[in-house]
C-alpha cells in the first residue's frame, strides 16, 4: 500500500479523484453553498488535470516512473486480464458518455444569458426622455430620505415581494415558477455592482425592455413604468440599497472631470 | 446620363463579398494583417535587444541569433504588406462609406503611414544586408543603431494605425453624427481616449508575441535538429525567446487594465458590454488561455531546470508554485454568471453560485492574477539562481529580505483582494493599483538584490544546453499558438464592443452584417485566422531553413543565463 502511495501514477490518480470529490460533494455541503454546475465542474477538473500532468512530467525521473504502470498494462503479458477489463471499461465509459449527451431530456438547455446587459445611454419613460449616463437617484437630494425609503418599502411589499421575496433574496413564493429566477438583491453580484440608474432602467423596462444582448428574452419581470411613477421606482431603488446594505456603484469620473 | 447618375449614386454604398460575406472577408484580412504586423514589429525589438547583448556582452551567439530572425523578417514584411494592401482594397470596395469617412479625417496620416513603411522597409534591407559588412568596431554600433531606427519607424507606423481604429471605438465626445468629417481636426481625432493605452498595450504585446514566435521557431528547429550542437543552439534560442515573452507577459496585464479603465471612463455602458455583458464570456476564455500561458511558461522553466547542475536544491519548491498557479487559474476562470441547467439554477437560486460566485468578481480575479505573476517571477528567480552559489557575505540576509518582499507583496495583494468585497465598486477599482504596485515593487527590488548578490558567484556547472526532452519544446509551440489565439480573441472583444456602430455613436453600420456575431461564430472565425496565420508562419520558418543553413555557432564557453 505504501508503495502505491509513493508512486507518482497513483498519487496523480488520488489527487484527481480527491479534487473531484471536493468540487462535487464538499463544496455543495458547505454552509450556504449549493450544487456546482456541471459546466464549472468540467472546467475545474480540466484545470486540475493540466496541473497534475505538469507535476508528473516536469521532472524526468518522476515522468518515467509515472509512465511505468501505463506501459506495463499495455504490453505486459501477465496483465492481459487487466488490459482487457480496462479496454472494456473505457469503451463502456465512452458509450455511456455519448448516450448521456444525446439522450432526449425534458430539461431546458443551459444558455449563456447575459445578466447585466449594457444599458442604453437614454430611455423614454412615459414619453419623457431620461438620460441614464451620469444619472443619480434624484430622491437622495430631495425631501426626507427616511420617508422615501418607507415609501419604497410599501411599494416593494405591494408589488415585488411575491417574486423577489421577504429577504430580497429572490426566493419569493412565485420564484420557483420562473426561469430565469428573480434577481437576488442580497447577492454581491447584482445591485451591489450596479449604478442606481441601471436598476431604475431594469425596473422601468423589465423583461420586455431587455436589449438584444439580453437574449434569450424570457424574463417575467414586468415593465413597471406601466404601473409605477418615476418617483415610486426611485424610492424602491432607495429601499433596495437601504435594506441590503449595499452601496450603489458610482459613476467613473472622466479625464475631463465630467461623468 | 441616367447610367452615370446611377453609378454616382451607388459609388458610396456597401458591396458584398461572394460566399463568405463582406464582414468575414474584412475580418480575415484585418486579423491576419494584424498578426503579421505584430510579428514584424515584435521580432525587430527582439532582434535589436539580442544584437545589443551580443555587442556589449561580447557573445557572438546573440549576434547570430539576431541575424537569423532578421532573415525571417524579410519574408514576413512582404506578407504584412500583402495582407495590408488586401485590407485596404476590401475596405475601400466593400465598406466605401466608412472608408470615405476615415480618409476624409485621416488622409494625411495615411500618406505618412505609407512613406514610413517605405523607410522602414529600406532600413530593414540595410540592416540585414549590411550585417556582415558592418560587423566590427564603430560600424557595428552604427549597424545596431539601424536596428533601433527600424524599431522607431515600426512603432510610429503602429501608432498611426492605432489612431484610426481607436477613433472608431472612442471618438472624441464633441463629435456627433452631424459633424462633418471635413471639419474634424486630425490631431483631435488621433488623441482620442484609447489611443495611448492601445499603443502601449500593443507595444508590450508585440514583444511578447515576438518572443513566443522566436520560441516556436527554435522548438521547430530543435525537434528537427540532427546534431547535438544544433540541438544545444536551438534549446538556448528557445530559452531566450521564452524568457523575453514571459518577462513582457508579466507587465502586459497592467497595460490591459489601463486600457479597460479608459474604456469605462469613456463610456460606462461600453465597459459593461465588454466586462459584464455579452462579451463577458470572452474574458472567461481569456482567463483560460492566459492561465495556459502561465502554466506552460513555468512548465518550460521547471523542465529546463533538469539540465542545470545545482537546480536540485530548488526542485522541492516548484510543486508549491504549481499549487499557487493552479488555484490562481481555478479562481481566474470561475465565471460569475454560470452556465447551468434549470435544476442547477434552482439549486443555486439564480445564475450566481452562492459560494463560488464570490470568486467570479474582479477582487478575486485581480488577486489571483497578481499571485500568479508573483509565482512566475519566483520561478524565474529559482531558474536564474539554479547553477550558482552566491559568495557575497550578506547572501543569506539578502535571500531573507527577498523572501520578506515576496511575503509582503502577497499579503498586500491578499489584503486588498479581501477588502475589495466590503467597499463600493469605485473604491474597489482603485485597489487594483495598490495590488499591481506591490507586485511591481517586489519584482524590481528583488531583481536588483539578486543581481547584486550574484556578483562573483561561484558556478556549480555549465547548463547542459540541448539536454531537454521533446515535450518541453511542445510547450513552446503551445505558447506561440495561445498568444496568437489570444490576440484574435481579445481583438474581437475590443472591436466587437462597438456593436452595430462603425464609429461608436457617430456612424452606424447599416449592412446586413451589422449585428454583433454570436460567440460560436466568432470563435470559428478567430480560429480560422489563427490557422491561416500559423500555416503561413510555418511556411516562413521552412523558407528560413531553406534559404540559408542554420546559423548556430558551436560554443566552447559556458553558456550564460540571460541577464547574468
Amino acid at each position: 500500500m505504501r508503495a502505491y502511495l509513493k508512486h507518482p501514477f497513483w498519487q496523480a490518480v488520488g489527487l484527481f479523484v480527491a479534487a473531484f470529490l471536493v468540487v462535487e460533494f464538499v463544496i455543495p455541503a458547505l454552509p450556504g453553498s449549493a450544487v456546482v454546475p456541471k459546466s464549472v465542474v468540467l472546467q475545474y477538473m480540466a484545470t486540475v488535470l493540466v496541473g497534475i500532468l505538469i507535476w508528473v512530467s516536469d521532472d524526468e525521473a518522476r515522468w518515467t516512473t509515472f509512465k511505468e504502470p501505463l506501459h506495463d498494462v499495455l504490453i505486459q503479458p501477465r496483465l492481459k486480464v487487466v488490459r482487457t477489463v480496462l479496454l472494456a471499461v473505457v469503451t463502456l465509459m465512452v458509450g455511456c458518455l455519448t448516450y448521456s449527451q444525446v439522450k432526449a431530456s425534458v430539461a431546458a438547455p443551459p444558455n449563456l444569458r447575459s445578466i447585466h446587459p449594457a444599458p442604453p445611454s437614454q430611455i423614454t419613460f412615459r414619453g419623457k426622455t431620461i438620460t441614464l449616463v451620469g444619472l443619480e437617484n434624484p430622491l437622495r437630494k430631495q425631501g426626507d430620505i427616511a420617508a422615501h425609503i418607507a415609501e419604497g418599502h410599501r411599494i416593494y411589499y405591494q408589488n415585488c415581494v411575491p417574486c423577489h421575496g421577504d429577504h430580497l433574496d429572490g426566493q419569493g413564493h412565485f420564484a420557483s415558477g420562473f426561469n430565469p429566477l428573480p434577481a437576488n438583491f442580497q447577492d454581491n453580484g447584482t445591485i451591489a455592482q450596479l449604478t442606481e440608474s441601471f436598476v431604475f432602467w431594469r425596473i422601468a423596462k423589465g423583461g420586455p425592455g431587455l436589449p438584444r444582448e439580453g437574449t434569450p428574452w424570457n424574463s417575467a419581470m414586468p415593465a413597471w413604468e406601466e404601473f409605477l411613477t418615476e418617483d415610486e421606482i426611485w424610492s424602491v431603488v432607495l429601499f433596495l440599497y437601504d435594506q441590503t446594505g449595499w452601496k450603489p456603484r458610482t459613476w467613473e469620473v472622466s479625464a475631463e472631470g465630467s461623468k | 446620363m441616367m447610367i452615370l447618375q446611377a453609378v454616382a449614386d451607388t459609388a458610396r454604398t456597401y458591396r458584398d463579398f461572394p460566399v463568405i460575406g463582406s464582414r468575414a472577408a474584412v475580418w480575415i484580412t484585418a486579423e491576419i494583417h494584424l498578426m503579421f504586423a505584430a510579428f514584424v514589429l515584435g521580432v525587430p525589438i527582439f532582434a535589436v535587444v539580442a544584437e545589443g547583448i551580443g555587442i556589449f556582452g561580447k557573445d557572438q551567439r546573440y549576434d547570430r541569433l539576431s541575424k537569423e530572425f532578421t532573415r525571417l523578417l524579410l519574408i514576413a514584411y512582404s506578407a504584412t504588406a500583402i495582407w495590408g494592401a488586401l485590407l485596404v482594397f476590401m475596405l475601400s470596395t466593400l465598406y466605401q462609406p466608412l472608408w470615405a469617412y476615415l480618409t476624409r479625417i485621416f488622409g494625411p496620416s495615411m500618406w505618412l503611414y505609407a512613406a514610413l513603411f517605405l523607410f522602414e522597409s529600406f532600413t530593414l534591407y540595410l540592416y540585414y544586408y549590411g550585417w556582415d559588412r558592418w560587423k566590427y568596431g564603430r560600424s557595428k554600433i552604427v549597424h545596431w543603431c539601424l536596428g533601433i531606427l527600424l524599431n522607431i519607424w515600426g512603432t510610429i507606423v503602429m501608432f498611426i494605425a492605432d489612431s484610426w481604429l481607436t477613433y472608431m471605438m472612442t471618438p472624441p465626445r464633441d463629435i456627433t453624427p452631424e459633424t462633418s468629417p471635413a471639419t474634424i481636426k486630425i490631431w483631435h481625432a488621433i488623441m482620442n481616449h484609447t489611443w495611448m493605452p492601445i499603443n502601449i498595450h500593443r507595444l508590450i504585446g508585440n514583444v511578447v508575441f515576438g518572443g513566443a514566435i522566436v520560441g516556436a521557431y527554435a522548438s521547430y528547429r530543435f525537434l528537427a535538429a540532427r546534431t547535438e550542437e544544433e540541438r544545444a543552439h536551438y534549446d538556448w534560442m528557445g530559452y531566450v525567446g521564452n524568457f523575453i515573452a514571459m518577462s513582457a507577459l508579466i507587465v502586459l496585464p497592467f497595460a490591459g487594465y489601463w486600457l479597460g479603465r479608459e474604456i469605462y471612463q469613456y463610456d460606462q455602458s461600453m465597459g459593461i458590454t465588454m466586462m459584464g455583458g455579452f462579451m463577458s464570456w470572452l474574458w472567461v476564455i481569456q482567463a483560460f488561455l492566459i492561465a495556459v500561458l502561465f502554466l506552460t511558461g513555468n512548465y518550460y522553466l521547471w523542465v529546463g531546470m533538469g539540465r542545470i547542475p545545482g537546480s536540485e536544491r530548488y526542485r522541492p519548491y516548484t510543486k508549491w508554485l504549481l499549487v499557487v498557479l493552479v488555484i490562481g487559474a481555478l479562481v481566474w476562470g470561475t465565471p460569475h454568471t454560470m452556465i447551468a441547467d434549470s435544476r442547477e439554477l434552482a439549486a443555486m437560486g439564480g445564475s450566481h453560485h452562492p459560494l463560488l460566485g464570490a470568486l467570479g468578481v474582479m477582487s478575486a480575479k485581480n488577486t489571483a492574477v497578481n499571485l500568479m505573476i508573483l509565482a512566475t517571477f519566483l520561478s524565474f528567480l529559482l531558474y536564474r539562481r539554479a547553477n550558482i552559489r552566491q559568495v557575497v557575505p550578506w547572501a543569506q540576509t539578502g535571500t531573507r529580505i527577498q523572501g520578506a518582499m515576496f511575503v509582503i507583496a502577497a499579503a498586500i495583494v491578499l489584503f486588498f483582494g479581501i477588502r475589495g468585497y466590503f467597499v463600493e465598486a469605485i473604491v474597489r477599482i482603485g485597489y487594483s493599483v495598490y495590488q499591481v504596485g506591490a507586485v511591481l515593487a517586489c519584482i524590481i527590488f528583488v531583481t536588483i538584490l539578486d543581481v547584486l548578490m550574484a556578483r562573483g558567484a561561484q558556478s556549480l556547472g555549465a547548463i547542459q544546453w540541448g539536454k531537454m526532452p521533446p515535450r518541453s519544446q511542445y510547450a513552446l509551440f503551445i505558447l506561440a499558438v495561445t498568444f496568437t489565439w489570444l490576440m484574435g480573441l481579445m481583438g474581437f472583444a475590443r472591436s466587437g464592443i462597438r456593436q452595430h456602430w462603425h464609429i461608436w455613436q457617430v456612424m452606424q453600420d447599416t449592412t446586413p452584417y451589422a449585428a454583433t456575431p454570436a460567440l460560436g461564430y466568432a470563435a470559428i472565425m478567430i480560429s480560422t485566422c489563427v490557422l491561416i496565420f500559423l500555416s503561413l508562419v510555418g511556411f516562413i520558418f521552412w523558407l528560413g531553413g531553406l534559404a540559408e543553413k542554420s546559423t548556430f555557432v558551436p560554443s566552447t564557453v559556458e553558456a550564460p543565463h540571460v541577464g547574468h
